[in-house]
């Protein structure tokens, strides 16, 4: 169609999405990366609420425990000293540094999946972020709630299950989302220990084609696509639980 | 069973529900209670009277260990439930207690306010634990809000709510901590109409309160607290129109 004058900047464009994206097979980096990307994040957001839960739930019964025995007075002690020690390691050092060392220092002499170095690095890291947001959330809720729940005459464990946590859980969905978020890009340091996840295949497409902004575009859009999704389903859900409530 | 240390004999007859001996709570180095003697039996309705930071609601969460006491017993139903080895939980199943700021659970309906400890604690049945919670709620004329989450009632009906709350589990005694005092003044009326029926129906209560023409019409005892001491029990009549110590005397001269 030589006569229909087509603008030089589509011609361009669609040499280099061509030149990026078709030839080779190329998109199937940003696919299979996409792939491992979500795949740390959903195992590592796991890890995260379990590890998250368990350190906030050790760290406010220390401060609030009443009545109890030496022994879980001092069992406690010591849980609520290493759960610390971990807050203030975890937090106090960057992520990279976390997963590098995960993968060249602790399991630096077992041949262990990558993925799995990642799924752990990550969910250990956000273990500590979702535990302090947890913690404030506990902390949050009115020591009445608790009062009632103990003078009906449920033991500390089911006051927390059946009372404190549900009402907990409502009120730090949105900050728990938002740390959800921050693990998926988070995760794209993950090519420091060279796992191919959304980042690095956009940058392998690049270090082929030698073409640099559309690979990298292409894995910022699909990154934001990914987020703006994420956070549609956040405020759904809090709207859900708000609604139940009212 | 009797051979324990923190067991005695009881017989529910002759024996108080409740006895308390030098009962001591310490908040750092202020002295709360400052050995507290108090024997409450089957059927008494307590009210615990006296001015502001007296020790009335530590005095009160101490009888179901929501405060830990410092030193001396409280034997309940003839269990010394301040010994540690207690189990704290089953016998707070028995002493059902109403707060001031009514603590309903937000999350739940009322329904499930009222049946979730039945179920849970006395593995009652959905169905029988929701029969008994719809006959209490008639009782207190709340039979239609079931269904209702506690943030659409007002503040009468959560308190009613909290009484039902506690009566669902079949307590031997209820303990009240100013029911009435987070209430506006047209809806003080209801709660204490309830808690006259309970005590008609012979409901062991110890009540703490400002509600002195109340606490002059139900109580089968007044309890005057100061300091962190007793100073003064009697019968309402005998506390109200002769008081004995200065103390009690200038303290109604106030609040009556
Ligand atoms: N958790 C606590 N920590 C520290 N001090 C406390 C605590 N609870 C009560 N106190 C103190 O103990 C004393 C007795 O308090 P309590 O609440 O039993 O008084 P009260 O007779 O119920 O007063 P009010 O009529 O105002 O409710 C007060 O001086 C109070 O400040
Ligand atoms: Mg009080």
């Amino acid at each position: 169609m030589p006569d229909i004058a087509v603008p030089q900047f589509l011609i361009e464009f669609k040499d280099a999405f061509y030149l990026n994206f078709i030839k080779d097979n190329r998109w199937k980096y940003l696919v299979d990366g996409l792939s491992v990307t979500l795949r740390i994040t959903f195992f590592a957001v796991l890890i995260g609420i379990v590890l998250g839960f368990l350190v906030a739930i050790i760290r406010a019964t220390h401060d609030k425990v009443g009545r109890t025995t030496p022994l879980i007075k001092g069992t406690l002690s010591v849980l609520n000293f290493v759960c610390n020690v971990y807050l203030t390691v975890i937090r106090g050092t960057p992520v990279v540094v976390q997963l590098l060392i995960i993968y060249f220092v602790i399991f630096g002499s077992v041949r262990i999946d990558k993925i799995i170095v990642a799924i752990l690095a990550f969910g250990i890291n956000s273990g500590a972020y979702v535990a302090e947001i947890v913690r404030g959330g506990i902390m949050s809720i009115d020591q009445g709630q608790f009062e009632a729940g103990r003078s009906l005459g449920f033991n500390y464990g089911q006051t927390m299950w059946f009372i404190i946590i549900p009402q907990t859980l409502k009120n730090v969905l949105p900050a728990l989302g938002n740390e959800f978020i921050v693990l998926l890009k988070e995760t794209s340091v993950a090519g420091y220990i060279a796992l191919a996840d959304l980042t690095k295949g956009g940058d392998i497409i690049r270090s082929q084609t030698f073409s640099a902004y559309m690979p990298l575009i292409a894995v910022a859009l699909i990154y934001l696509v990914m987020v703006i999704a994420l956070s549609r389903l956040q405020k759904l859900l809090e709207r859900r639980m708000r609604s139940r409530d009212k | 069973m009797t051979n324990n240390p923190y067991m005695k004999p009881f017989n529910p007859e002759t024996d108080p529900l409740i006895s308390v001996r030098d009962l001591q709570k310490n908040f750092k180095d202020l002295h709360a209670l400052k050995g507290v003697d108090l024997d409450i039996y089957q059927g008494d309705v307590i009210f615990v009277v006296g001015p502001s930071g007296s020790g009335k609601s530590t005095f009160l969460r101490c009888l179901n260990c929501l405060e830990e006491a410092d030193g001396g017993e409280i034997f309940f139903e003839g269990v010394n439930i301040t010994n540690r080895n207690v189990d704290i939980n089953r016998h707070r199943q028995k002493m059902g207690m109403v707060f001031q700021q009514f603590n309903l659970f937000p999350h739940m309906t009322v329904m499930k306010n009222l049946t979730q400890a039945p179920i849970i604690l006395q593995h009652k049945s959905k169905e029988e634990a929701e029969a008994e919670a719809i006959k209490l709620l008639e009782r207190v004329g709340l039979a239609d809000r079931a269904d209702a989450y506690p943030n659409q009632l007002s503040g009468g009906q959560k308190q009613r709510i909290a009484i039902v709350r506690a009566l669902c589990m079949k307590p031997d005694v209820m303990l009240f901590d100013e029911p009435t005092s987070a209430l506006d003044p047209e809806m003080v009326g209801e709660v204490l109409e309830v808690m006259r029926d309970l005590a008609k129906q012979k409901m062991t209560m110890v009540v703490v309160t400002h509600e002195m023409a109340f606490a002059r019409e139900v109580a089968s005892k007044v309890v005057f607290m100061a300091e962190g001491k007793i100073l003064e029990v009697a019968p309402p009549d005998v506390f109200f129109n002769n008081p004995r110590t200065d103390r009690l005397k200038s303290f109604l001269e106030k609040v009556l």
